[in-house]
């Protein structure tokens, strides 16, 4: 079986964002980008899957500016056996969005036909959470969401899921998208001979238009601005202080 | 303008605040119709009957529809499509799981995780973990958008719609269903609850959680843990709040042994009152905090507890 890992180099999760002044969007010039911290946890999955005789091959896809390509080198060096970039921006501030994204991932599964896409549950950037599901959708095929627990058993795979309620385990007809929530698995490390290796693993550059998919988004950004702020209150001494402005000043309890 | 709301419905039961919050929300795109979903949705659909500014609820009951697999519920949904302008549901797990599937079953993106509604094209939504809010405008013929209940107060109850029964869609065959592993707890629900304490990794392990739970009891909240807690084995994964667990908007929120990182603050930052219990001073939680406590949690839990 083959596994397809969509991944997306987003901004560092360890990053401050800053918001523009001028309300047009989120400050992304030399600010640290990393491979978005889910799609590490399905990138480790397939690889783990690989070790365990269950998968043949890795192929890694991301959509978006030219600079991508660092993440899939990422995920080459952690394990993956060839990438795919489908440059479909210019300008790091131009985020594709899932419903293209998932367009052209459908379009990559029609030529590479694997068994299961693993992909993460949601961006850290758009916080979006639907790319995996429109995927699915658009292939016809099953969906296990927001995974805590995989295993593959012949042609269905068993998925626990996170949901509000606790946990939901399913089983899913393969082919499956799977994605993929933080308890699964702790990623590993790519070590340096492997980055060394990730350099001469194959990386195969499209576009958009390769796949005949239109990436024009359908939301337009009319504006990006801070949250309204929220400001240090004060501290107190003791428990007591503490009870005493819980009840008489703020009322709560 | 229409709008088809899918209720949320657990094993026949409506998520009754979740739903309503829902409804008001969304009130000025159109008359709203819930749909209610599932083995078993009659009691449901009458609750949700019940919501002030609901116009119609549709009933529909199949095994298929049981425990909200994204398949059939999706195709459910989109065989209602077409008479609707807007398809919205509370931003719950389940929502998220169906909704993209629905909206790239219609050709249409899914505007997620919704904090405000200016109007029929236009939605604030949070992104990078609620540390910027996008304003972004639709041009897809069907809006498709789920709802950040924390962000709405309730419509109030006291409505009566009409109830219609309706089919499921054809089961696509694509999924069963195992089992759910569901705690039961006489606590208030998390995103729903008026004071909630959660404990982080500070707390240390899950036999000392107790500390937490007990504060929680005596105030008569939900309880709520930071990753790193959930991660380490403390506090079940439902009980996570942040930018990937569940976000809440209490009028008390008191964070012990948690340091405030920003994928934290994006789960709880919008509490009315936050309380924080440190022993580091230096901790970010107090930058949000409106009452800090610099202590030893082990010393000022219990003492809290006692007092009040
Ligand atoms: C993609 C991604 C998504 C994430 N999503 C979430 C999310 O949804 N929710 C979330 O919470 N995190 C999330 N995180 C993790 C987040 O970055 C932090 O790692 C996490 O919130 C830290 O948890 P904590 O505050 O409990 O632990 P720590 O940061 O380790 O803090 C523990 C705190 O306890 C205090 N402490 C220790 N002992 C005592 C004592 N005896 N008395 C008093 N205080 C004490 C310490 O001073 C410290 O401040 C996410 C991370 C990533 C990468
Ligand atoms: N531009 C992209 N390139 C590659 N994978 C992506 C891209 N956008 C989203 N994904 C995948 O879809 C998941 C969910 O993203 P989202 O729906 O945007 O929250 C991510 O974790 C990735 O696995």
């Amino acid at each position: 079986m083959k596994v397809l890992v969509p991944v997306k180099r987003v901004i560092d999760y360890n990053v401050k964002v800053r918001v523009k002044a001028d309300g047009s969007g989120v400050d992304l010039a030399n600010v640290k980008m990393s491979m978005n911290p889910f799609d590490e946890i399905a990138v480790e999955q397939a690889i783990r899957l690989k070790e365990a005789g269950q998968a043949e091959e890795i192929v890694v896809v991301s959509v978006g500016v030219k600079q991508s390509q660092e993440t899939l080198r990422t995920a080459l060096a952690m394990g993956a056996d060839r990438a795919i970039l489908i440059e479909a921006a210019s300008d790091v501030h131009q985020d594709i969005e899932p419903l293209a994204v998932a367009k052209l991932l459908a379009a990559v599964v029609k030529e590479e036909a694997p068994g299961l896409v693993l992909a993460g549950k949601q961006a850290i950037d758009n916080d979006m959470n639907a790319t995996g599901q429109m995927l699915a959708a658009l292939l016809g095929w099953s969906q296990g969401t927001f995974a805590s627990e995989l295993a593959v058993e012949g042609d269905t795979a068993v998925v626990t899921r996170e949901v509000d309620g606790g946990l939901q385990t399913i089983k899913v007809k393969m082919p499956a998208v799977v994605t993929v929530d933080l308890r699964l698995n702790e990623p590993r490390y790519a070590s340096l001979p492997n980055i060394m290796k990730a350099k001469k693993k194959p990386l195969e550059e499209k576009t958009p238009a390769d796949y005949g998919v239109d990436v024009t988004p359908r939301l337009t950004v009319v504006k990006t601005v801070e949250p309204a702020g929220r400001k240090a209150g004060v501290k107190v001494g003791s428990v007591e202080e503490l009870i005493a402005k819980l009840k008489d000043e703020a009322g709560v309890i | 303008m229409a709008v088809l709301l899918l209720g949320e419905v657990t094993d026949g039961t409506l998520s009754v605040d979740a739903t309503a919050k829902t409804v008001n929300a969304v009130k000025a795109l159109g008359d709203i119709t819930v749909l209610c979903a599932g083995a078993h949705a009659a009691e449901a659909a009458a609750e949700a009957a019940k919501i002030a500014g609901v116009a119609k609820v549709l009933c529909a009951e199949d095994a298929s529809l049981g425990h909200r697999l994204a398949e059939p519920t999706a195709a459910l949904v989109v065989g209602l499509a077409s008479g609707y302008s807007h398809i919205v549901a509370p931003a719950t797990t389940d929502a998220k799981n169906v909704l993209p599937r629905v909206a790239a079953l219609l050709d249409v993106m899914v505007i997620s995780d919704v904090s405000g509604v200016d109007d029929a094209e236009t939605f604030e939504r949070p992104i990078y973990a609620g540390n910027a809010v996008q304003t972004v405008k639709s041009s897809d013929p069907i809006k498709v958008v789920s709802i950040r209940t924390s962000a709405f107060d309730a419509a109030p109850m006291g409505g009566s719609a009409p109830v219609e029964t309706i089919s499921a869609a054809a089961d696509p065959g694509l999924s069963n269903w195992v089992e759910d592993k569901v705690a039961a707890s006489d606590r208030p629900e998390l995103t729903s609850a008026k004071i909630v304490v959660s404990g982080g990794r500070g707390v240390g392990s899950e036999a000392d959680f107790a500390l937490i739970e007990k504060l929680a009891d005596k105030l008569g909240a939900a309880v709520g843990a930071s990753r790193a807690a959930v991660d380490s084995g403390f506090a079940p994964n439902d009980w996570q709040v942040g930018q990937t667990g569940k976000v809440v908007a209490p009028d008390l929120y008191v964070a012990v042994g948690i340091s405030g990182a920003i994928q934290h603050l994006a789960g709880m930052k919008d509490s009315k009152v936050i309380v924080a219990i440190n022993k580091d001073e230096e901790a970010p939680i107090f930058q949000v905090a409106d009452y800090g406590l610099v202590a030893d949690l082990f010393q000022a839990v219990p003492e809290l507890t006692d007092k009040l």
